[in-house]
């Protein structure tokens, strides 16, 4: 099956004339058609735009000049502008928004060739982790329990569309956006790869702002090599963002099959969560054990303010986010909700426009930047989040990376964790701390619970060395072995 | 601190979402919760740490200070809910 194929088969596959463009367009676009009305991983398909795409990528590799991704058929997270493609950001404030501009993550994309198969389903403006928030209907998990098939489970969020697309075969590769653990933890519920670069490894420009110190856009795909393979056209400098790094981008497919011969990884103690599943700390110590191995050496680290890295997030995050969404206004674009005066314009456009969640962190967000509060909250925050860097930079004068589960738990069904939002926030645990501290992070597929659901192990690295994460994660697929497929996929 | 009725309110109408009155409650619970597991901070010893605003540990380039950009009414409101002309339309402001 085509689908079936990963992105460094299909780009072998596109240059020996094995198939064309076209024929691997349609057949994901294909298999978006059978699935997507079951799975809603995307909000927007764009059939005719895709396969004129393939058409162009079928002429460069007819006249012998294919690039890294030409042909290569992707889902794009619909945070992402695309010049005229309607981007939603899961939102209903955003609804009838189509773009006049190209993200510079996607115009790079597409400057190396990649099909944009469509916009897929996303968390409202990225705030959630099981995409139940997104106004466009939340997205199913392709996985199922072994032992209850009936229970529909969510692929992870906020990039849930991206990680199901992948998962059951609808994209090769994915674009998500990472903010606290949005690109890992579905990565890790839908037995992919994800990677949250180094905070200005990819620029920010054109994609919609949750949180601006903490959003991070990153790649996901089913091995290590298609990942980095998608970073490398991803990443890179960009003038329009100017926290983007003024860094040459490295070979990080390359960097895949390096090894991890003499690396140190640590294991950071406080990452012990209470009531963590035994079999998820059965598998951190397969990991530990696969690393060593392949010759590396596991040494005990500690991260001591890891348990406020999530309440610091939950200040940090809905400040900026409430300061991000000002600009939805009902005037420049978006929804309106016409009022008696301006100012009763603007309540009732962004009353009507934002779901519940949204309109929760907006409201956390205005109280801790509000007069009397600011340095109780924001600023208390602003100090402890410089504490969780130190920890890293400290334990990454000891070690090359970090070594921990990506989740508390595997997927869980609709539903579930919905009656708290503290108790879904929980989810991110694990994640948060990177996102504070700007450093990259992969999660890669590394066992199954007993359910025969996935779960993943994350690799936290050194700013700007996501090659040593690569390296890692190589390591890690390679000896895990992963190969279980999801219940529902293309030709399953 | 506990966030009263009239707090989550007035939060609201700083942040210009309409709030009706049979919401209040609902959300005034949700947000003591979430405050209320935010108070774990407190416990921390922040003395004499500078606060971290970003994770770009770097400085901000300069560039030439010219325009690079623009020139484009029409794309700029294509979106627009309401336009006159050049301009985005809104609701008299001053009678």
């Amino acid at each position: 099956m085509l689908t079936d194929l990963t992105i460094a088969e299909a780009r072998e596959g596109l240059r020996a004339k094995d198939f064309s463009a076209v024929e691997l367009t349609t057949a994901h676009l294909d298999a978006i058609d059978a699935l997507n009305p079951r799975l809603n991983a995307f909000i927007t398909v764009s059939h005719a735009a895709a396969l004129e795409q393939a058409r162009r990528a079928d002429s460069a590799l007819a006249a012998g000049t294919p690039r890294a991704l030409t042909g290569i058929p992707l889902a794009i997270k619909d945070l992402f502008c695309t010049e005229g493609v309607r981007t939603t950001a899961g939102s209903k404030i955003l609804g009838p928004f189509v773009p006049p501009y190209e993200s510079t993550v996607t115009a790079q994309l597409l400057r190396d060739g990649a099909v944009f198969l469509g916009k897929a389903n996303l968390d409202e403006f990225a705030m959630g982790s099981s995409n139940m928030t997104s106004a466009y209907g939340p997205v199913e998990s392709p996985w199922k329990r072994r032992q209850d098939q009936a229970a529909v489970l969510v692929p992870g969020g906020s990039s849930g569309g991206s990680a199901a697309a992948v998962s059951a075969r609808l994209a090769m590769g994915a674009t998500g956006t990472d903010t606290g653990g949005s690109i890992r933890q579905p990565a890790s519920y839908c037995g992919l790869v994800g990677m949250k670069p180094t905070y200005g490894r990819c620029s920010r420009w054109g994609v919609v702002a949750f949180a601006s110190s903490l959003d991070h856009p990153g790649p996901f795909a089913r091995t290590v090599r298609d990942t980095a393979i998608l970073l490398g056209s991803m990443a890179g400098h960009d003038p329009k963002d100017s926290t983007s790094a003024f860094l040459p981008v490295p070979d990080f497919e390359a960097a895949c099959a390096r090894g991890v011969k003499g690396l140190r990884i640590g294991v950071p103690r406080e990452y012990r969560a209470d009531g963590m599943p035994s079999e998820i700390e059965a598998l951190w110590q397969q990991g530990l054990n696969w690393l060593r191995a392949a010759g590396a050496e596991v040494v005990d680290v500690s991260l001591p303010h890891t348990k406020y890295g999530l309440a610091t997030y939950y200040i940090v995050a809905p400040a900026e986010a409430s300061s991000n969404l000002a600009r939805y206004d009902g005037v420049r674009f978006g929804l309106r909700h016409d009022g008696e005066d301006l100012r009763d314009l603007y309540e009732r456009t962004r009353a009507e426009g934002f779901g519940h969640e949204v309109r929760r962190r907006i409201l956390i967000g205005t109280y801790v930047l509000s007069a009397g509060y600011y340095d109780a909250y924001y600023l208390r925050a602003q100090k402890i989040r410089a504490l969780i860097l130190k920890d890293f930079t400290e334990a990454f004068a000891q070690v090359d990376a970090l070594l921990t589960p990506t989740a508390p738990s595997a997927a869980f069904a609709q539903g579930e964790n919905m009656d708290d939002p503290v108790k879904m926030y929980l989810n991110d645990v694990f994640t948060v701390p990177a996102n504070l501290a700007g450093v990259p992070a992969v999660s890669v597929p590394a066992g199954l619970d007993a359910n025969g659901l996935p779960l993943g192990l994350q690799v936290i690295g050194k700013p700007f060395d996501e090659e040593t994460l690569f390296a890692v994660a190589g390591a890690i697929e390679a000896a895990a072995g992963f190969a279980a497929v999801p219940e529902v996929r293309a030709g399953g | 601190m506990s966030l009263d009725h009239a707090t989550v309110r007035r939060i609201a109408s700083l942040a210009r979402i309409r709030v009706e009155e049979h919401e209040v409650e609902t959300l005034r619970n949700e947000l003591n919760g979430i405050l209320g597991w935010i108070e774990q901070l407190n416990e921390v010893d922040i003395t004499g740490i500078a606060p971290l605003t970003g994770a770009a540990n770097m400085a901000l380039a300069l560039r030439a200070d010219v325009v690079t950009d623009g020139g484009y009414p029409d794309k700029i409101l294509a979106n627009a809910p309401e336009r006159i002309g050049d301009f985005y339309a809104v609701p008299k402001v001053v009678e």
